[in-house]
Parts: C-alpha cells; structure tokens; sequence
C-alpha cells in the first residue's frame, strides 16, 4: 500500500465501497506500527456500518471511533462523542468514512478546518463504474462535486473500486481501468489505489498499478450465510 | 464492459420502475426503503417525471390515486408503519379499480418497531391492511434481479387488472447489493378508456369514484370484482420449485428466507435428507396447485418465515391440513441462519414433523 498521511478520508457515491475500504485501510495501518483508528462519521446508511468488523479491530488492536446507535435501531443522524479525537489527537493515524454523497459528507465541514490547518491528509473519491448513477467519468465528477462542495475540503485522488460484488471478474476491473483514467483526467486528480477482492489480487496484481486487497467483510454485499 | 450494474434492491425496484414507463413518484422517507425516493427525486426531474416527497404517506397515497385516475402508471413506497398509513388509500384504491403499484420493503414490528427486515406484513398485504373486500396482487422478489423484473410484472398485471400491486420486500431485498441486467422486456400499457382525461367533448365523462348510492349497485361492483379475482388466482399464481420431485420435506418459504433455505436444503441433501422447496413469488394469489401436488410425496411442510406465521396458513389451507406443517420462523428484525433452518429439517427428518 502506498503511503498514508495522518488522516485518510474515504468519501463517495452511496454503495460505492467507501466502508469496506476504510476497514482494510485501517487495519493495513495497523500492521505497520503506532496508534490507528477507524472513525465512522456516516449520517446517512444505518447499515453496513464499520462496526461490523468491532470484533476484528478489538483483535487487531485499532480504536473504532463511531456512534453507540450504530447497527442499532435507532435510526438518526447520530456522530460519536469522541469524533473531536480525529483532529486533536496527533498521535493517531486515522481512517474516516464517511457517509454517501453530499448529504454524508455535510458532517465534514465541521472538521474541514481543523484537517485543512493540519494539512496532513488524503481526501479520497470512490469509484465504481458499475453503480448506475456513476456509469462514467462525467456522472461522477459530478457527485465528486457536489461531495466537495458539502464537506468544505478538495479531494486529493481516487480509489477505483470499479465491482459487480460477488460476480467480479478480472475482466470487469480490467475494464474499468479506462474509466478511472478517464475521471483522473477530468478531475486532475490522482489514482491513489485500485482495490479488488482479495481472491483476484494475485492475477491482476502485475497488470494493474497500486493495486489494494480487500481481506475484511468481503461479504457484505449478500446477507449472512447465503451463498448464491 | 459487463452489461450488468451493481445495484441495491431499492434502486433496482426504482429504476425498473422508470423503465416500466413510471413517471410519477410519490413518496416519505423511511428506512430501510429511503434509496427508492432518492433515486427517483435524482432520475425524475431528467426524464420529465414527477418526484415529489408529500408531507404523509397518507397524502402520497392519495396523489397516486390521482395520477391512477388520469390512466398513468405510477407508485409510491414505504416501510411496514408507512403502509399502515397508506392502508385507507389502498382501499379506496381498490374500490375505484385503479391499477397502482405499491412498494413494501418490511421492516420488522408491530408500532415503530426496528429497521431491520421482517416478513410480518404478510396478512396485512394477502389479506387487506385497508377496509373492505379486495384483494392486492402480492409479488416477493428474492434477488435484486428480481426486484427489478416483479416491479415491470407490478406495473403490467395492475394495468391489466385495474388493480393495486404490491412489491412486499424486506430490508435485506432492499439493501443488498447485487449485479442486475437492466435488460428489461416491458409490454406497452394497456388503453384506458375510463380514465379522466379530458373529454374534449367528444365522449360521456368518466367518474372514478368508490361510493354507489345503492346497496344493491355497491354488490353488483364487489361481485364483478371478485369474477375477476377467480380470474387472477386461476392464471396468474407464480412460484419456483428447488429439489421436489422426491421431498419428503418440503419447505415453503419466499423472499430473503428462501435464499437460508435453499443453502440449508443443499446441506440436509448432503445427508441424504429428502428435503426440497416450494417458494411463492406471487403471495397473493397464493400458489396452491403445487402445494397440493407435493402432497404425493412430502410428508412435513416447513413455512419458514421471518413472521409468528403468517404464510403458514395458507400452506395449511393449500394442503387441506393433510400432513403437519412447521413453523421454523425468527423475528424482530433477525434472520433465521441456514444452521438453524437446517436443524429444523433434520428435526423433522427424525421425528416425522412432530413438533
């Protein structure tokens, strides 16, 4: 993995991945050395939420900085107490995922000074061709836009995270390739990874650069047990 | 690239709906269905449709009623307390014979209850909700395909039937993530002549009204309704059938629960257990017919349900209550796990259905 500022912000279209990136993310810091938290500032989707993983991070020793109402059915906008940590806590490297589009995004510009004045930090835009309202370079420049405006702070690159869920091909991620280069173009703004299930790394490793595994809730496209 | 996309349930209902030609939407946000409405407030004002977000789900039932009246195809969606809202307009629905479609992803309750999914809406959409005598075409998808394909079925048996449809989900159909073929074959709707459209002073004026001033009209309207009710339940029932041909077992499950069944149906085969499924894709009407002609072979029917049992009654009314029937269910919001529907086949397996 290439490597990370303090802050890595992974924000995005809804369904785009930003969640099961920030969990991988995260616990790749960890594995590398110091004090690594995942914050969960998502206001928007009470499912699928970092949290999934409590068990994982407990075992991998990384802090997870989220919403006590999260995966619960409490369904409100709720950010965590000690979201503040994010910012003041300098010691910490940590990873943020924040909610879908600019709706999520909006509980950015609370922190967007404090991050811009710090200047320590990657804003991260995820992308998959294969969701429909971000099927091109242009559709998705535009939610990248619209996420910018809310959470006050410019994207920095890209995470192509071009999936069909369980049905990915090695094919489908060659594919998408060329629209990542076409957002990177438009946008001027960096690939900073391609991430892909873990089970197709090894084949597309020597084809695609800066490519991310992706170990952790591999299966949270489908509901516990099934696997059609 | 791959002709497919990666959607959630709820923008597959949303965009197939667009597809069947749907260019009204009315709606109020509620979990776990929400991603409906904001795929429509998106995709509406581009293709010169109407999004709009009432003030109640009482006021967005009504509006469909509206759009139904002038002949146009249109929808509105909600969760389990929603649709309770919306119950007194799915009556009066029904009573004017306007084609709707009507989306229910379920979550779990009664009263305010959880976010997560549940099936316990069953009775409400089989057997009304709203007041009355009628009845609701009732289709449960069990992928994000079929989310999409049952929402272009929706729209056409309601036009041909001049009846409300409804999509009963639950929060796993709509939240789930899935590759789906937007390659959607769709028939053109249907002419209406009673819609009110204008006369143009041309024609006589058309009402669309529920009320009739004398009992006697007031039956002959619920008599003809029902005719076409037989109708419905003659030709329309829909259902999948997994592994029957020999069950001893046979399991009866639709939407979310027959995806854990068919995965604990693979296991128990593995075993040697006799075990298939018979999953409905059309709740109502209710597919009888192989029900019955299971009885040949099957000895236990399992309903599993994410319900206190709902569905199992019409297995046992389908059935005649000839052989047990079980009821292997989780509630709440709870998913029952392929383990324990998996038991719960062994169980009936070693104890021939006796609970």
């Amino acid at each position: 993995m290439r490597e990370l500022k303090r802050l890595t912000l992974l924000c995005g279209h809804y369904g785009s991945g930003k969640t099961n990136i920030a969990v991988n993310i995260a616990a790749e810091l960890k594995k590398q050395g110091g004090n690594v938290a995942i914050a969960d500032l998502d206001i928007v989707n009470p499912y699928f939420r970092a949290k999934d993983s409590v068990e994982e991070f407990k075992k991998l020793g990384i802090r997870l900085i989220c919403s006590e109402y999260a995966n619960t059915n409490l369904d409100i906008p709720a950010l965590p107490q000690e979201m503040y940590a994010v910012t003041d806590d300098r010691t910490l490297k940590v990873v943020l995922d924040i909610g879908g589009d600019d709706r999520g995004a909006l509980v950015l510009g609370r922190l967007a000074p404090a991050i811009t004045a710090e200047n320590d930090y990657e804003m991260l835009m995820v992308v998959n061709c294969f969701r429909p309202l971000t099927r091109d370079a242009e559709s998705t420049i535009e939610v990248m836009r619209e996420i910018e405006t809310a959470g006050k702070i410019k994207f920095t690159g890209l995470v192509n995270n071009s999936n069909l869920g369980a049905e990915t091909t090695e094919a489908d991620v060659l594919s998408s390739v060329s629209y990542a280069e076409n957002v990177s173009e438009l946008s001027g703004l960096p690939i900073f990874m391609t991430t892909v299930e873990k089970s197709l790394f090894e084949r597309l490793s020597p084809k695609i650069e800066n490519l991310f595994p992706l170990d952790l809730q591999r299966y949270i496209f489908t509901p516990q047990g099934d696997n059609q | 690239m791959a002709d497919k996309v990666l959607m959630k349930g709820n923008e597959a209902i949303a965009e197939a709906a667009i597809i069947a030609g749907c260019r009204h939407y009315f709606g109020y946000p509620i979990t776990p269905q929400t991603e409906i409405a904001a795929y429509m407030a998106k995709k509406m004002p581009k293709i010169g449709g109407t999004f709009l977000q009432a003030e109640s789900e009482i006021a967005a039932i009504n509006m469909v009623y509206g759009v139904a009246s002038a002949g146009r195809r249109v929808m509105t969606s909600s969760s389990s307390p929603g649709i309770s809202l919306k119950s007194e307009g799915l009556s009066y629905l029904a009573g004017a014979d306007l084609p709707a479609l009507v989306v229910n992803v379920q979550r779990g309750g009664p009263g305010l209850g959880g976010i997560q999914p549940s099936q316990s809406d069953y009775f409400q959409a089989t057997r009304g909700g709203g007041h009355g005598d009628y009845r609701m075409i009732v289709l449960a998808p069990s992928s994000v395909q079929e989310m999409a394909e049952l929402t272009v079925k929706g729209f056409e048996l309601a036009d041909k039937y001049r009846m409300t449809s409804m999509i009963l989900a639950d929060g796993t159909m709509g939240q789930m993530m899935e590759p789906v073929s937007l390659d959607l074959e769709v028939a053109p709707a249907p002419e209406k002549p009673w819609a009110t459209t204008g006369t143009k002073m041309k024609r006589k004026h058309n009402i669309i009204n529920s009320l009739f001033l004398t009992p006697d009209e007031l039956e002959r309207y619920n008599f003809e309704r029902y005719d076409r009710y037989k109708k419905i339940e003659e030709s329309e029932a829909l259902y999948e059938e997994y592994l029957t041909d020999d069950a001893e077992i046979c399991i009866a499950a639709f939407g979310i629960a027959s995806r854990v069944s068919r995965n604990a149906i693979d296991e128990a085969r593995k075993i040697g257990i006799k075990v298939g499924m018979i999953r409905p894709v059309t709740l109502w009407p209710f597919p009888s017919a192989p029900f019955k002609k299971a009885l040949k072979t099957v000895k236990t029917f399992i309903s599993v349900e994410l319900s206190m049992g709902q569905m199992i009654e019409d297995v046992r009314l389908s059935t005649d209550c000839k052989v047990p029937v079980i009821l292997c269910n989780r509630v709440g919001g709870v998913i029952p796990s392929p383990d324990e529907v998996f038991e719960c086949i062994k169980n009936a397996a070693e104890n021939g259905g006796v609970e």
